[in-house]
């Protein structure tokens, strides 16, 4: 009996020796997306750019009716599902005064960036309290939703 | 990292019971405490390689991820599959055509992954149906079969999709010779002798889009051809087939094929037929078979029927083939990463016999032969043979290959794995498999550059190894740790089907070109909806067509009359998201085929014909979010010659209308 319970230590020793040196290797290597942005400081979180690529969007004084109308058909495609032009709530907000309420960098950068402003975003939580779907991540180049930028000024006024 | 210590230290202690048990030949005995942390791929973290893995009489392919042995996906490739609704919408149907019609069931044996220089390029997966014989090539970057080809002239095509270096070609060996298809077939069995043939096929892989094409046929006697391999580095250019039944037995083969001492390994210089073919030494034979591929940009299949092979006739053109006599119905035949040594297992033998790729060449320029089995060549076995592994165990099927220079062989009758040095043919290790081990593969085990890691022996029974499921059990696989001396049994683990061959193949060459999603931008499917907008219910005579979208959590339309009895009606529906792993589902009462699943960015058909006057509700079937039990809708059907109008809609305020 003495013989096994040396030789039990002696396993699960050398087993966790192993396993520990292993683990830490791996931790290393394939780290998730998600982790790797949950482990970044929560208060460094900017609500009124949002976080993504966008730090400045420069718009101009005037809509650029061509870069409006592009976008309008990226809205169609990709957007019209869930959301309206007017203020009515479909499965997600209506569009009316989106681009007075937000900036432009907050904008592009939940369009862009849609999960890591959904799991950050104050405001975007609690919206998701009232909507329950996540926007989904309609993988817009950085042109499109320049587009789809200017289509919201076109939509709230802007000439 | 407590709670992980703790799971370590209850794993230990069950290994280590197992240590101690008292039953001998208890297989809790064969491993070792550290097999647990060998095998242990963290919540989260990736396996190292990916295991492509025959699914048998399933028909499909599966995808395990090792050392874990978690199974990933099941490919749909030569059977249906309602789940996925493969061979079931309108897209996917005509990829299981063939010259006989709609084939929903195949048995799928052998897996290959494309090669460049000899290894593993990661760019498709290539499976045999054994039955009705054909080809499927698997896109690597959506996990999907991409084309089908059948093949002429052949049945039961076992020695395939064996692949040379640089994947020119994907070779098919028939492995019930049987009368060609121009030939009168309406002939007595037991003129076996005179009317019935085996034929080889060669399919040309287009480099970049992996296009199959039947570039060639060559006709041999008809024999049992079981399996085979390239040459490879120096050999390549050669191919290696064994064959049995060389008795030319059409009844009871289990006697009638096992008759003779010796049987052969067909050695053929395919870069020689090419000349032949070059120089238009081929006759174009009448034939039918199927060519069906799968578009990503219209998201659809097609199938084509083609009608004329290029045949070359091994007898009358010399220098093709050449027969190896080797011992009692060899089953493998495989060529070591230097492509010199070709090893034949008879799977009636006690012994390995060692061929050498040098010495068979210097026997064909000296005429070495043993005169002639049906106009072809036999060399003397002793002017090919490099040597023998003696009393290597009983029954050896299928050998691969490390980078120090040892062959792993499988044994079925003594349930073994059997590790030897090709250099000395001595026995370097044994280890036992449960129970009865067919095919095994190793990491890169095949190729010119393997990685001593893994092994994995997939048995043919599985008996007390899980928990029992009644009579009818799950297959079994083993991995073994092979970077040591020792082979080390790690892990169990259960599989779908029969798996026959798998290959091993490093993560790195596939996970980065894994396609997430289809661009909406990109479909090109006659029936697309691209937005809500473009959605609407046409009707042509009895047919109807319903343009539909599904974005998390609505379809649209979701209220759809004007249906009347008697009508044909498609469901084409399009999946406008765009990230990963969103698909949706689509299902209606009374379908009679399956379900839709539909990727994201995708468009697919589902047709239904309704039979009874009533309301019949339709549904997402895969949970897409927090209102996925909302995501449905209803389709009215009325009496044929009722006047409801067609229309279909989606809420108060998006209309839309039919249109003519």
């Amino acid at each position: 009996m003495k013989k096994i319970n040396q030789l039990f230590y002696a396993a699960v020793i050398s087993f966790l020796v192993v396993s520990c040196g292993s683990n830490t290797q791996k931790t290393e290597d394939n780290k998730t997306a998600q982790e790797e942005k949950t482990s970044q400081d929560p208060s460094s979180y900017d609500p009124k750019r949002g976080t993504g690529k966008f730090t400045k969007v420069d718009l101009g004084e005037k809509l650029d009716a061509k870069m409006a109308e592009e976008g309008k058909k990226v809205y169609d495609v990709k957007c019209s599902a869930c959301h309206k032009l007017t203020d009515e709530k479909l499965v997600g907000p209506g569009w009316k005064g989106v681009s007075e309420r937000r900036a432009p960098e907050w904008i592009m950068n939940f369009i862009t960036n849609t999960d890591e402003m959904l799991n950050k975003d104050p405001e975007l939580q609690a919206q998701l309290e009232i909507c329950l779907v996540r926007m989904p991540n309609q993988s817009l180049s950085d042109e499109e939703s320049r587009h789809l930028l200017e289509y919201m000024r076109q939509n709230d006024g802007v000439k | 990292m407590k709670k992980f210590n703790l799971f370590l230290i209850a794993i230990s202690i069950l290994t280590t019971v197992g240590l101690f048990s008292c039953k001998p030949k208890n297989a809790g005995n064969a491993v070792d405490g550290d097999a647990a942390s060998k095998v242990y791929v963290a919540p989260g973290k990736y396996d190292e390689f990916y295991n492509f893995v025959s699914g048998g009489f399933s028909g499909q392919m599966s995808v395990y991820g090792l050392p874990s042995g978690r199974l990933f996906r099941v490919i749909p490739v030569f059977s249906v599959d309602p789940e996925k609704g493969y061979g079931y919408s309108e897209e996917t149907k005509p990829m299981l055509n063939t010259s006989h019609g709609f084939v929903p069931w195949d048995d799928l044996h052998h897996v290959q992954m494309s090669k460049t220089n000899g290894d593993y390029d990661g760019k498709w997966a290539f499976g045999n149906a054994n039955n009705t014989p054909r080809i499927a090539r698997i896109d690597l970057k959506t996990f999907r079969t991409a084309e089908i080809i059948e093949l002429p002239n052949s049945g039961g095509n076992h020695s395939s999709p064996f692949i040379t270096e640089n994947t020119e070609y994907v070779v098919a060996g028939t492995r019930f010779s049987v009368p060609t298809d121009d030939a009168n077939g309406d002939v007595p069995i037991s003129s076996y002798k005179e009317n019935f043939k085996g034929t080889l096929s060669f399919i040309s892989v287009g480099k970049e889009d992996g296009k199959l094409n039947l570039a060639f046929q060559i006709v041999c006697p008809g024999v049992n051809f079981d399996l085979s391999r390239a040459g490879k580095g120096k050999s390549h250019g050669w191919f290696f087939f064994s064959c049995y039944n060389t008795e030319q037995a059409s009844t009871l083969q289990e006697v009638n094929a096992s008759q003779r001492d010796k049987d052969f390994i067909l050695a053929l210089n395919w870069k020689k037929a090419e000349e032949y073919l070059k120089a238009g030494k081929g006759r174009k034979q009448s034939v039918k078979y199927a060519h069906n591929t799968y578009s990503d940009a219209t998201h659809s299949a097609t199938s084509e029927i083609l009608t004329e092979v290029t045949v070359l006739d091994s007898k009358e053109l010399k220098d093709i083939c050449y027969f190896i006599p080797c011992p009692k119905s060899p089953h493998g035949c495989d060529v070591d990463p230097s492509g010199e040594y070709i090893v034949g297992s008879g799977k009636l033998a006690a012994l390995i016999p060692v061929f050498s790729f040098d010495k068979i060449q210097s026997a064909i320029s000296s005429k070495s032969f043993d005169g002639e089995f049906e106009g072809i060549p036999v060399i003397k076995y002793e002017s090919a043979l490099y040597g023998e592994v003696k009393k290597p165990g009983l029954g050896p099927l299928h050998t691969e290959f490390d980078d120090k220079g040892n062959a792993y062989t499988s044994f079925f009758v003594s349930s073994e794995v059997v590790k030897w040095n090709i250099k000395d043919l001595k026995v370097v290790d044994r280890v036992p498999t449960y129970y009865s081990v067919g095919h095994l593969c190793v990491s890169h085990g095949d190729t010119k550059n393997p990685k001593s890691k893994y092994l994995v022996a997939y048995n043919k029974i599985t008996k007390d190894r899980y928990l029992p499921t009644g009579p009818e059990l799950s297959q079994s696989a083993q991995l073994y740790d092979i970077s040591g001396d020792k082979m080390q049994l790690i892990l169990d683990f259960p599989t779908i089907g029969e798996p026959h061959y798998a290959q091993i193949i490093s993560a790195e060459l596939v996970k980065n070109i894994s396609q997430k999603i289809y661009k909406i931008d990109e479909n090109n499917h006659p029936y697309v909806s691209k937005g809500e907008k473009e959605t609407k219910v046409t009707r042509e005579g009895n047919k109807v067509h319903i343009y539909m979208t599904a974005i998390r959590s609505h379809l649209t339309p979701d209220n759809i009359e004007g249906v009347k009895i008697g009508d044909e009606v498609y469901f084409h529906v399009t999946n406008l998201e765009q990230d990963w792993d969103v698909p949706h589902g689509f299902a209606i009462k009374g379908a009679s085929n399956a379900e839709l699943l539909i990727m994201p960015g995708e468009t697919s058909t589902l047709k239904w014909i309704p039979t009874k006057v009533g309301i019949y509700p339709m549904y997402c079937t895969d949970f897409c979010s927090a209102l996925h039990q909302e995501m449905s809708g209803y389709v009215r059907v009325s009496p044929s010659g009722s006047n409801v109008p067609l229309s279909g809609v989606t809420g108060n305020t998006a209309p839309v209308p039919a249109t003519k």
